[in-house]
């Protein structure tokens, strides 16, 4: 966090590369999908007509096909289109709220989702938005609130809970 | 004239005090989630569907859900105007376009003028929309009651086609984000044989991947993600709307009806083939500028620069539904989430719907008058409140959106696994979105791929694996045929253009 604002219109990534690293996720995928349905039997089956890999074989295969075609297609854009896919100072934005939301996500299970919801708001309004801690905890302390009594006792949804809740006898 | 009778019978049942009650609700609740950023009328609907399954067990609650959600739907589609007009921001996709225009005008001290016009328009927009699904989708219906599977085949194969012959995106990037909604919805347990499908041994996979936590992600994390590049500031003009404006921004409206008009056709014809608001937005826009008299000065602050996009998209929006109820084809994203919701419901959408659910249906379309009606009192009165929640500092509403959406995605089937799918669909929907990858067809997949499957595997029982079933008939054949034209049109337009060029 200590680098200056001219590092922050740098490229992190080049379009090109972005575009490649997302043909292959989709060349994977289909990759997986081929082998799956290999494995389940992709030809014709009395009673049942095509077998459960048949659909998603060909999926697989076009799915294959269509990212080669794209992957080929970044490779042969002219250089100049290689624009920036994402620069530094955005890139460490989007990870500032990315990486948090994984662990929040990570926290639900363990704590249940009101606390880990509460730490997460409290501390995205503490490190991003600059708010005095009293602050920070009182709107997410009343959001909480909100949140317990809409889904708990008006739409009797259970949300995930965790020590907390079981300690003050909510659980 | 069954259908009047039909609606009229559908009012009664939209007329309850409950429902009218929910139609308030809904419109409220929609318009502020397209207001927020990160939240649209997809996610929006999908976060509030789980909440709806106790609502929809007792009698007649099924047609209050998808009164509360469809108006949740009309809620957002009135809700992107707001955000475009007042802070140049497009709260939604289909009000990109409404910018051009409406912005110019909120700076020129005109916003109240703009934001009338974008109503009003809307709301004429939907109502011919909702007018052509009375007289039209019990036609539809009764000519689809013949239909077999070879025939549904064909509708989701001209479905699908249709996204990679009319999308703006590259041709093949759409082919692979549909492929991979596929194949999201084949894994689990295959609904012909029970076999189990790419679980790979996980547990969590064994029901396969929900698209409701899917577009959560896509559509709300990824949206975020993509908005926080952006920056942390909105700023914006202040809205007064008040009588007067209204009456005087009125008076002006009729002098536009040709536009409205075309950008109604416009609209209504994108909404069916699936093409949806977005583009028919940008469409109207560009039709009405060639257009009109004062085509030059578009983009400078016209009003009717502002009417033509909002007719079309919200046009578009309400005859997505229409493909929706009558053959179980939505025509846009929000619309397969409603699908979506019917089917868990235990509603089967198609033309059957129609025969046996009557007050569903009838209530169903009742309530798109009137939800419209509620959502025009509600915006003219609520414009003020509505831009104040755009005033609350980013670093407040990105964190409170993401853990509403991360209950919905936990409300979805009580698993916490999908709160760990939600960030990773997030995460995907960042990324397509800035390579261009559509994120419409593959929502579309995932909610049609089990059913597009089976139709496929039915027909090709009928005919012993012979694909030529699909060109059996006349009508099978024909919706084929265009299929494949649609899905070739990127290359024929492409060869096209190469001999026009050459002869240039």
């Amino acid at each position: 966090m200590t680098e200056g604002p001219e590092g922050g219109g740098r490229a992190a990534f080049g379009q090109k590369s972005a575009e490649l690293a997302v043909a292959a996720f989709f060349f994977v995928i289909g990759a997986v999908v081929i082998a799956d349905s290999l494995r389940l039997g992709t030809g014709w089956q009395e009673v049942h007509g095509p077998r459960p890999g048949y659909f998603p074989f060909y999926l697989g295969l076009i799915m294959c096909a269509a990212s080669l075609i794209n992957a080929a297609r970044a490779l042969l854009a002219k250089r100049a289109e290689d624009k920036a896919f994402v620069e530094v100072g955005q890139l460490r934005l989007v990870l500032t709220v990315l990486v948090p939301t994984a662990v929040y996500a990570g926290l639900v299970s363990w704590i249940g989702i009101y606390v880990a919801s509460f730490l997460y708001i409290a501390l995205f309004m503490r490190w991003l938005g600059k708010y005095p801690w009293w602050k920070a905890a009182a709107v997410p302390g009343c959001l909480i609130v909100v949140f317990f009594v809409v889904f708990e006792n008006w739409f009797k949804v259970s949300l995930p809970k965790g020590p907390l809740e079981n300690l003050l006898g909510l659980g | 004239m069954e259908e009047i009778s039909s609606l009229i019978h559908g009012f009664g049942v939209a007329l309850s005090p409950t429902n009218v009650a929910l139609m308030f609700v809904g419109v409220i609740l929609g318009v502020i989630i397209g207001v927020l950023p990160g939240l649209g009328g997809a996610n929006g609907v999908a976060i509030l569907l789980p909440l709806t399954f106790g609502m929809a067990q007792t009698p007649g609650g099924a047609t209050s859900a998808i009164i509360l959600l469809s108006c949740i739907y009309w809620g957002a589609l009135f809700g992107g105007a707001i955000t475009s007009i007042l802070f140049n921001i497009p709260g939604e996709p289909w009000s990109v376009a409404t910018t051009f225009d409406g912005y110019p005008l909120a700076q020129q001290g005109k916003a109240g003028q703009a934001l009338t016009a974008a109503f009003t328009s809307s709301f004429i927009g939907a109502l011919l929309a909702v007018v052509m699904i009375t007289f039209l989708s019990p036609v539809v219906a009764k000519f689809a009651l013949a239909f077999g599977p070879p025939e549904f085949f064909a509708v989701y194969l001209l479905t699908f086609c249709a996204f990679v012959g009319t999308s703006k995106e590259p041709p093949f990037k759409t082919l692979a984000a549909m492929m991979l909604g596929f194949a999201l919805a084949a894994v689990g347990t295959d609904t012909v044989t029970g076999t189990l499908r790419l679980t790979f041994g996980s547990t969590h996979l064994l029901t396969g991947f929900d698209f409701l936590v899917a577009v959560i992600g896509l559509f709300g994390i990824g949206e975020i993600l993509l908005t926080l590049e952006e920056g942390l500031a909105f700023r914006g003009a202040s809205a007064k709307i008040n009588s007067k404006v209204v009456l005087e921004t009125w008076r002006e409206l009729p002098r536009y009806w040709l536009t409205s008009v075309r950008s109604t056709l416009v609209g209504c014809f994108m909404g069916i083939v699936p093409g949806g608001a977005t583009p028919a937005s940008f469409m109207s826009y560009g039709v009405a500028r060639r257009f009109s008299p004062d085509g030059a000065k578009f983009g400078t602050g016209k009003v009717e620069g502002v009417v033509a996009p909002e007719t079309a998209a919200h046009a578009a929006g309400t005859s997505a539904l229409l493909p929706m109820i009558t053959l179980g084809v939505p025509g846009s994203p929000t619309a397969a989430v409603l699908l979506g919701g019917l089917m868990i419901w235990g509603l089967q959408p198609g033309p059957l719907l129609f025969v046996e659910q009557k007050d569903f249906v009838w209530g169903l379309i009742a309530s798109m008058y009137l939800g419209n009606i509620a959502g025009l009192i509600v915006v003219l009165t609520c414009v003020p409140l509505f831009a104040a929640i755009l005033r609350i500092p980013f670093s407040i509403i990105a964190p409170v959106i993401i853990v509403i959406c991360a209950i919905g995605s936990f409300t979805v089937k009580n698993a916490i696994f999908d709160v760990w799918m939600m960030v990773v669909f997030g995460v995907l929907g960042y990324l397509f979105k800035k390579t261009q990858y559509p994120l419409a067809p593959l929502v579309l997949a995932i909610v049609l791929g089990d059913n597009a499957e089976s139709a496929f595997r039915q027909a090709m029982l009928m005919s012993q694996g012979d694909l030529g079933i699909l060109f059996a008939n006349a009508l099978v054949g024909t919706m084929t045929t265009l299929a494949l034209a649609l899905l070739g049109w990127p290359m024929i337009s492409a060869l096209l253009g190469k001999l026009r060029g050459k002869q240039g």
